[in-house]
């Protein structure tokens, strides 16, 4: 039995986070909160494995008690068991102190093959819990994989294809390995409703520091390395001009304005 | 009577209705203008589990009851109206096998369908057996353990895409509606074959087919109650029949009024949005009205069902209330977009077409007056 660990991040529903000048930080009220869609990518590569080789998925979040809605979630589109990490304590966690936690809770879970994560969340957009907690568990990771291969036989290995800037990777590991994964990677399906019913139903153990055995000084604000300092929307720049012609004239009336612009 | 949901009817709903919006609707004007048939919902429709909502779990169902079958039979008809007539058509199929059946024919037939691993389709019209469904004539010949089945069926709903059908034949010509007699037809039976697929006015991705009958044998296990019987069998089947028509009618009513108002707000003449005009405020304050109205006649008859009551007449009362108030609204969805409601631009010209199929189809208008006309002089 494959043991899949998932982590996801409960996320505000929305691309343009609205941030209150006052205090920096970001503006919750009346913006619905979703799973973090890569994240949701990670769990349905979990859930396309499970379809082909007998798996158990466990799916783990850090967050407020409301969290557990995105754990519902993940029930209802077809994981096993589910954890919350909640305790005052871990609030104000920065990636370091985060990826921390979540490696303390998977040893707590105990014996895993591959731990998935969504690439980056679309709040914070650091992409850093993921190749952390890698770090933080001594196991290898892949990062930006846009499709999946495994093999079992033994010793069982990873094929995985990363998605960079210009080129496509694909890199061959042995299990255990940590992956993260891009939106490319698969169409996360709609939980069944059969699937919402049995979640409904499902009790989520809530894990404290206590549970999962923390150092008080590497959890929440306690624990972070880094603070932010400010958080503000870049002003938006309305100025555009719109070229016209031929493709080879609006090229190179292209290429002169940048050249202008010292930009190449 | 009260249409309050239980947390878990809103929960399965609420999951559906994401579907609807997110995969049924974004693709609906494809769906609704394409010949080809919609594989791709039908697939989501099973894997999601709506294919045996009001079922038991011990047959695959998910369940729950034909309230919730019959909300998420709207949300799916107002997202893509064909898409929900493929859902309403696949009922007429496990339905009479759920109540009809033998434990072994429920086993073997209504879970695939229930878990939507097979589609289904109800055979009962032919050429010359409309709304006087006596009048079929394909027959039944008993050749010892099996029957032989010869006839064409017509116009029937998924034919081709389904994998079982229930199908009413005659067994004895002289009996009229006695002499009638449903079986399970599986969709490869050697004789069995699906004929030519009908051009119609709307709903080119529907599967509206003959289904041919040359000698076609089948097991006795797979005849329906027992011999003499598939009047019955037809008439109850329908009865259900009418609460997903009526609801379709509900769903597809709905996408055309949502439209209305949409245009009503940015349409500009005059110098003002034609919803500053009370002619077009009362039509959409009619349509409005009309939709909360049929809707409630729907639900009424849905929750009778649940509860073991009496819902023969409001079905039919849903049946014609809804599918003649689906014309009107449709209808006044293209006069309020005036000129660019006639034109393919809109999607209001497509549910005026779609709208007339309701109603026609499981009982005209006509019919469903008589049935309603008998329980009401036999309850006085």
């Amino acid at each position: 039995m494959l043991k899949i660990i998932v982590c996801i991040k409960q996320v505000p529903d929305t691309s343009e986070i609205k941030i209150n000048p006052q205090t920096n930080t970001l503006i919750r009220d009346g913006v619905p909160s979703i799973i973090n869609p890569f994240d949701k990518n990670a769990l349905e590569e979990a859930i396309k494995i499970k379809e082909k080789i007998p798996s158990e998925i466990s799916v783990i979040t850090m967050g407020p008690p409301q969290a557990q809605e995105a754990l519902k979630e993940s029930l209802a589109m077809g994981a096993d068991n589910a954890y919350l990490l909640s305790d005052r304590n871990f609030a104000g966690a920065d990636t370091w102190a985060t990826s921390y936690t979540l490696a303390k809770a998977i040893e707590k879970i105990g014996h895993f093959d591959l731990i998935i994560l969504g690439k980056q969340a679309i709040d914070g957009d650091t992409a850093q819990v993921g190749p952390e907690l890698a770090e933080q568990l001594n196991i290898p990771q892949i990062t930006y994989v846009k499709k999946l291969d495994l093999v079992m036989e033994e010793p069982a290995k990873i094929i995985a294809e990363r998605l960079l800037e210009d080129c496509t990777e694909t890199v061959e590991c042995r299990l255990p390995v940590l992956i993260t994964v891009t939106k490319e990677i698969n169409e996360p399906r709609h939980p069944s409703l059969k699937g919402v019913l049995k979640a409904k139903k499902a009790v989520i153990p809530a894990w404290n520091k206590e549970s999962i055995f923390c150092d008080d000084d590497k959890i929440g604000l306690n624990g972070s390395f880094t603070q932010v300092m400010k958080i503000f929307t870049p002003p938006v720049r309305t100025e555009r001009e719109t070229l016209s012609g031929t493709p080879e004239e609006m090229s190179k009336i292209l290429v002169q304005k940048l050249k202008e612009r010292k930009i190449i | 009577m009260d249409f309050n949901l239980t947390p878990d009817q809103e929960l399965i709903i609420n999951a559906a209705k994401e579907v609807c919006l997110g995969e049924f609707s974004k693709r609906s004007k494809e769906t609704g203008e394409s010949s080809a048939f919609p594989k791709e919902n039908v697939k989501l429709m099973a894997e999601m589990g709506m294919a045996g909502i009001p079922f038991p779990e011990e047959y695959g169902g998910l369940g729950s009851d034909f309230l919730t079958w019959t909300v998420i039979g709207e949300e799916i008809s107002h997202a893509c109206a064909t898409t929900g007539t493929i859902f309403g058509a696949h009922m007429l199929a496990c339905y009479p096998i759920f109540i009809f059946g033998t434990e072994e024919q429920k086993k073997k037939f209504l879970t695939p369908l229930a878990k939507g691993e097979a589609l289904g389709a109800f055979g009962l019209t032919e050429p010359n057996a409309g709304s006087d469904a006596s009048a079929v004539q394909t027959y039944a010949a008993k050749d010892g353990d099996h029957y032989i089945l010869n006839g064409t069926k017509l116009f029937i709903t998924n034919a081709g895409a389904a994998g079982i059908y229930v199908v009413i034949t005659k067994t004895a010509r002289d009996k009229g509606a006695r002499g009638m007699t449903a079986f399970i037809v599986e969709k490869d039976t050697p004789g069995f074959k699906i004929g030519k697929n009908e051009k119609k006015m709307a709903f080119p991705g529907l599967p509206n087919c003959e289904l041919i009958f040359e000698d076609c044998r089948i097991p006795k296990e797979n005849m329906l109650l027992s011999e003499g019987k598939g009047f019955r069998v037809a008439m109850q089947t329908l009865d259900v029949g009418r609460i997903g028509i009526g609801i379709g009618s509900c769903g597809l009513a709905r996408a055309a009024f949502e439209e209305a108002l949409k245009y009503s707000k940015v349409r500009k003449q005059f110098g003002v949005p034609i919803s500053s005009f009370q002619a077009v405020q009362f039509m959409l304050a009619n349509m409005a009205t009309e939709i909360e109205a049929a809707k409630l006649l729907v639900l009424k008859a849905a929750s009778l069902k649940d509860s073991n009551g009496k819902f023969e007449k409001f079905a039919a009362m849903a049946k014609v209330y809804a599918s003649e108030m689906c014309m009107r609204v449709t209808n006044q969805a293209v006069q309020i977009h005036g000129g660019y409601g006639y034109t393919k631009e809109y999607a209001v010209e497509r549910y005026f077409r779609e709208a007339k199929l309701f109603d026609i189809v499981e009982g005209t208008s006509e019919i469903q007056r008589g049935v309603i006309a008998n329980h009401i002089l036999k309850e006085s």
